[in-house]
């Protein structure tokens, strides 16, 4: 590894304030005081700051959860900056809606795959901007015409008399150009950087343990807190004995509020045992009696209903009642937690004039309005700390735990951390929703569809997430995937009722909508193909006349997957096709065997990727392993099940996650080309469930209605 | 007060005999580097070496600690086997969140050490307890067995 990488530094972020503490110096003080001193010379845009001294930061305005985007983000930078990724350094945005608000959503985001596809050009024309004004600069200087200079690695050369002037030296002069009003961007034959698989800039960090997570933040003062919420949503703490609690060495207090129990400590060890040592009563309110099969019959019930309707093509309704061979089949996925392997944690100072905030979120300006709105302080009196995210899979796009933080810190004095245990995880997240889904097709004499219909059923999150969003009753979120269908049916018809069962919050989870209706879709014409007999990738394709692009992934997928050659005794193969708003086209090929117990293994995992113009193609296909690695441990085993209102399951033995001996062998094969770049942190665990459901029927003809799939195959 | 030996550093501390190593590490000793993630030996981000045996800092009380070496991330590339671990894992590009790859490393460092060139089987035993929620488990398996092919190239050399 060069020294160079090695330096790269995450400074804090030092718009908002409060800049670069004590306990941050993950590269070393020499560096750090460098980057203390360095003026933002010139500052073209908000994601661009070159120093006198020649340094260039790179703001990122996309967190780090794993994905990649502190360096496709500054890949998108430094190709149009000229500047090479060794030259860079990197700081966390601040909360900025103006500034960094993702494009197409207006909100300061990172999620949903968006960061490459929504900033792929707006990233790009940054760092173009800033070049030209840098040339300017320097034509200026000389007095010769800009044409003839050109930039490479943060040097200006007038190419005639090879003169050369360093962005740094040019910093002061490029903030008085004029900014230009139109950018030619640079032809995909010229990129240096895009389309390379760029070493990541966060590796060295998380492989030498400096890193620094929400959860490592230290300050002056601080105590630790854990917390005890109600075990059921709505519910109030009723009563509570403390005397045992304070009198643990460490513990100095504990916080009461209206739904939570807090102790303060020295450390946490302290603030476990004053936990565990507390006595709670709570009053459960209207959701203490409720369980997982009474949430089942609510939705059951509403899909018995019509519901608004999204996709409408031909005559499905009349095609159904007529006289035409029909399959049915009804579906349903549960509700699932994250359990990204950093704990829930937020730590916050709250003064009488300013609160600050340390924490990993993927929503920066949601922390700062949610602490905003408990302390009464206006936004820009509330500072918000970013970090690296030690995982969120959409966990972090909510920020319930910021006010019950808050809360804690206005009755401690100094800073407190509050880390929830992974108990307190697990059983107060914000839920993928449970869904409920209903399907019919009508098949011609080859067992084809001539029509389809399906009605789904669950809750709108975008409408309490972003209600510009929910439009003519239709949860954008919940419908993706579906919407697009791309089968070439002549009717489809598909509708959406939207049901909210309050007893769990629910939210994003890693696909969300793609992921249960790529798992439905792909079941149910694989149920087709079946009733047909016909061979499931064979089927498909003569549904994929109208989509080219899905169809060479599909061929791809089955030709590498070894598609039609034999397989062991026991062992089956599964395929699914998925196309979303994300922009991606993906294939998937499972292959499994089950044991008589019920016990699934995933052997081999194969899958075909266009997802368009690729920025760091290593990265995909990371995301893509990982996704599928996601998508198994959620299609196998995960469930977040209810009793009494309350999450039964609490910590890894009963949320089972994959492990490296259970993990099969990956296979990602890209297909380059130069379409728009499509989102890639989720297709992967979507495509995932169907192909492995679909494989288990393959292996023992049992078809997999509902997941996760384990329990299925054991009450069957 | 008790003493520990981290890295090869002496450490005095103020702590209950019952205390788990990792709040000691991270909380009194602002060593933050090994990670806090199920607190019950479930998912083996706190993975620590005491004297090159790999354990769970999470429910491993300091009393136990003391009178042994005490390895963390932030020692171990001091050692050979963390060294070439460490560099496997910058080469393959093993992390994506990175927040199990603390222990992730001190598990694969502690195989290495034991077992030079380990099989799959190996790596599966000496890896099963780790957690990785952003799915690296293929690039972990590759990064361990291209740290043990350049230890048995290094040793053949020499």
């Amino acid at each position: 590894m060069d020294l160079s990488r090695r330096q790269l530094l995450f400074v804090g972020a030092a718009t908002g304030g409060g800049f670069l503490l004590g306990w941050h110096r993950p590269s070393g003080p020499r560096i750090l005081a460098a980057a203390k001193a360095m003026p933002p010379a010139f500052a073209p845009n908000a994601f661009i700051r070159i120093g006198r001294d020649g340094r260039v930061t790179l703001i990122m305005n996309q967190v780090e959860m794993g994905q990649g985007t502190y360096t496709s983000m500054p890949m998108l930078l430094a190709e149009e900056l000229e500047i090479g990724l060794d030259q860079v350094q990197l700081e966390h945005a601040p909360p900025d809606e103006k500034l960094y608000a993702i494009p197409g959503f207006g909100i300061q985001m990172t999620g949903s795959s968006t960061s490459v596809r929504m900033l792929y050009e707006p990233l790009r024309r940054a760092g173009a901007t800033a070049r030209i004004m840098l040339v300017a600069a320097a034509a200026q200087t000389w007095n010769v015409d800009p044409a003839s200079c050109r930039a490479q690695r943060g040097v200006v050369t007038h190419t005639p008399t090879g003169r050369k002037l360093g962005y740094g030296t040019l910093a002061d002069k490029a903030a008085t150009m004029p900014v230009p009003a139109r950018v030619a961007l640079k032809d995909p034959k010229d990129f240096k950087l895009i389309g390379t698989p760029a070493k990541r800039l966060d590796t060295p960090a998380k492989v030498n343990g400096t890193a620094q997570y929400g959860i490592d933040v230290r300050l002056p003062g601080m105590k630790i807190a854990t917390v005890a919420a109600s075990p059921v949503v709505g519910g109030k703490l009723a009563f509570f004995d403390d005397s045992k609690a304070k009198a643990i060495r460490g513990v100095r207090q504990i916080v009461r509020l209206e739904d939570a129990v807090a102790v303060v400590a020295d450390h946490m060890w302290a603030a476990k045992q004053g936990l565990k040592a507390l006595t709670l009563r709570w009053d459960d309110g209207p959701n203490g009696t409720i369980g997982t099969a009474d949430v089942v019959r609510g939705l059951a019930a509403a899909a018995q209903t019509p519901g608004v309707v999204v996709r409408n093509d031909g005559d499905a309704p009349a095609a159904l009642a007529g006289p035409s061979k029909k399959l049915e089949a009804e579906y349903e996925v549960p509700f699932l937690a994250h359990a990204a392997l950093e704990p829930i944690n937020c730590t916050v100072h709250v003064r009488p004039d300013r609160c600050e905030v340390w924490t990993g979120s993927q929503v920066l300006s949601r922390v700062q309005a949610a602490a905003a709105q408990v302390t009464g302080l206006p936004p820009e009196k509330v500072v918000v700390h970013n970090f690296y995210l030690g995982g969120a899979f959409g966990r972090r796009l909510e920020v319930d735990y910021v006010p019950q933080a808050v809360r804690i810190g206005q009755q401690v004095q100094g800073p407190v951390k509050v880390i929830w245990t992974r108990e307190e995880d697990v059983q107060h997240d914000v839920y993928r929703p449970y869904y409920y889904d209903r399907l019919a097709a009508v098949v011609d004499a080859r067992g084809l569809p001539m029509a389809w219909t399906h009605r789904l059923v669950g809750p709108a999150i975008m409408a309490r997430w972003a209600p510009p969003a929910f439009q003519n009753g239709i949860d954008p979120d919940a419908v993706d995937g579906a919407a697009q269908l791309l089968y070439d049916i002549p009717a489809i018809r598909l509708e959406y009722v939207r049901h909210e069962e309050p007893v769990l919050n629910t939210g994003f989870w890693r696909g969300v909508g793609v992921t249960h209706n790529t798992f439905v879709i792909e079941s149910f014409i694989d149920e087709l193909a079946a009733a047909a007999k016909q061979d499931p990738v064979a089927y498909r394709r003569a549904l994929l006349g109208k989509s080219p692009r899905a169809k060479a992934v599909l061929d791809l997928a089955a030709r590498e997957a070894g598609w039609g050659r034999p397989l062991p005794e026991g062992r089956g193969r599964g395929v699914s096709v998925l196309y979303s708003e994300w922009g991606s086209y993906l294939a998937g090929v499972a292959e499994v065997s089950v044991s008589k117990a019920g016990e699934v293994s995933v052997h081999r995992v194969v899958c075909a990727v266009d997802c368009g113009t690729v920025v760091n193609p290593d990265t995909v296909k990371a995301q893509i392993e990982g996704g599928i690695i996601f998508g198994i441990s959620g299609a196998l085993w995960g469930e977040a099940t209810l009793q009494n209102g309350r999450v039964q399951q609490s910590n890894f033995h009963d949320v089972r996650v994959l492990r490296i001996n259970e993990a099969p062998s990956i296979e990602v094969h890209l297909v380059r080309n130069l379409e728009a770049p499509g989102g890639i942190g989720e297709p992967g665990t979507a495509v995932t469930a169907p192909a492995i459901a679909n494989a288990v029927f393959a292996a023992t003809g049992k078809r997999i209605r509902k997941l996760p799939v384990e329990k299925q195959l054991r009450s069957a | 007060m008790l003493t520990l030996k981290i890295n090869g550093k002496s450490h005095k501390v103020d702590a209950d005999p019952d205390m788990p190593l990792l709040w000691v590490l991270r909380d009194l000793l602002g060593m933050n580097g090994t990670k806090f993630g199920c607190g019950v030996a479930l998912c083996g981000a706190c993975t620590v070496h005491l004297d090159d045996i790999p354990g769970r800092s999470c429910v491993m009380p300091v009393s136990a600690a003391v009178g042994h070496a005490i390895t963390t991330i932030e020692g171990v590339g001091a050692t050979d086997a963390g060294k070439k671990i460490q560099q496997a894992w910058l080469d393959l590009e093993v992390v994506q969140c990175g927040y199990c790859q603390s222990g992730q490393i001190m598990a694969a460092a502690a195989l290495l050490a034991k077992i030079p060139a380990p099989t799959d089987t190996d790596i599966d035993q000496g890896m099963s307890g780790n957690i990785c929620r952003c799915g690296t488990y293929p690039r972990i398996r590759e990064a361990i067995k291209q740290a043990a092919r350049k230890q048995t190239t290094a040793e053949k050399k020499g």
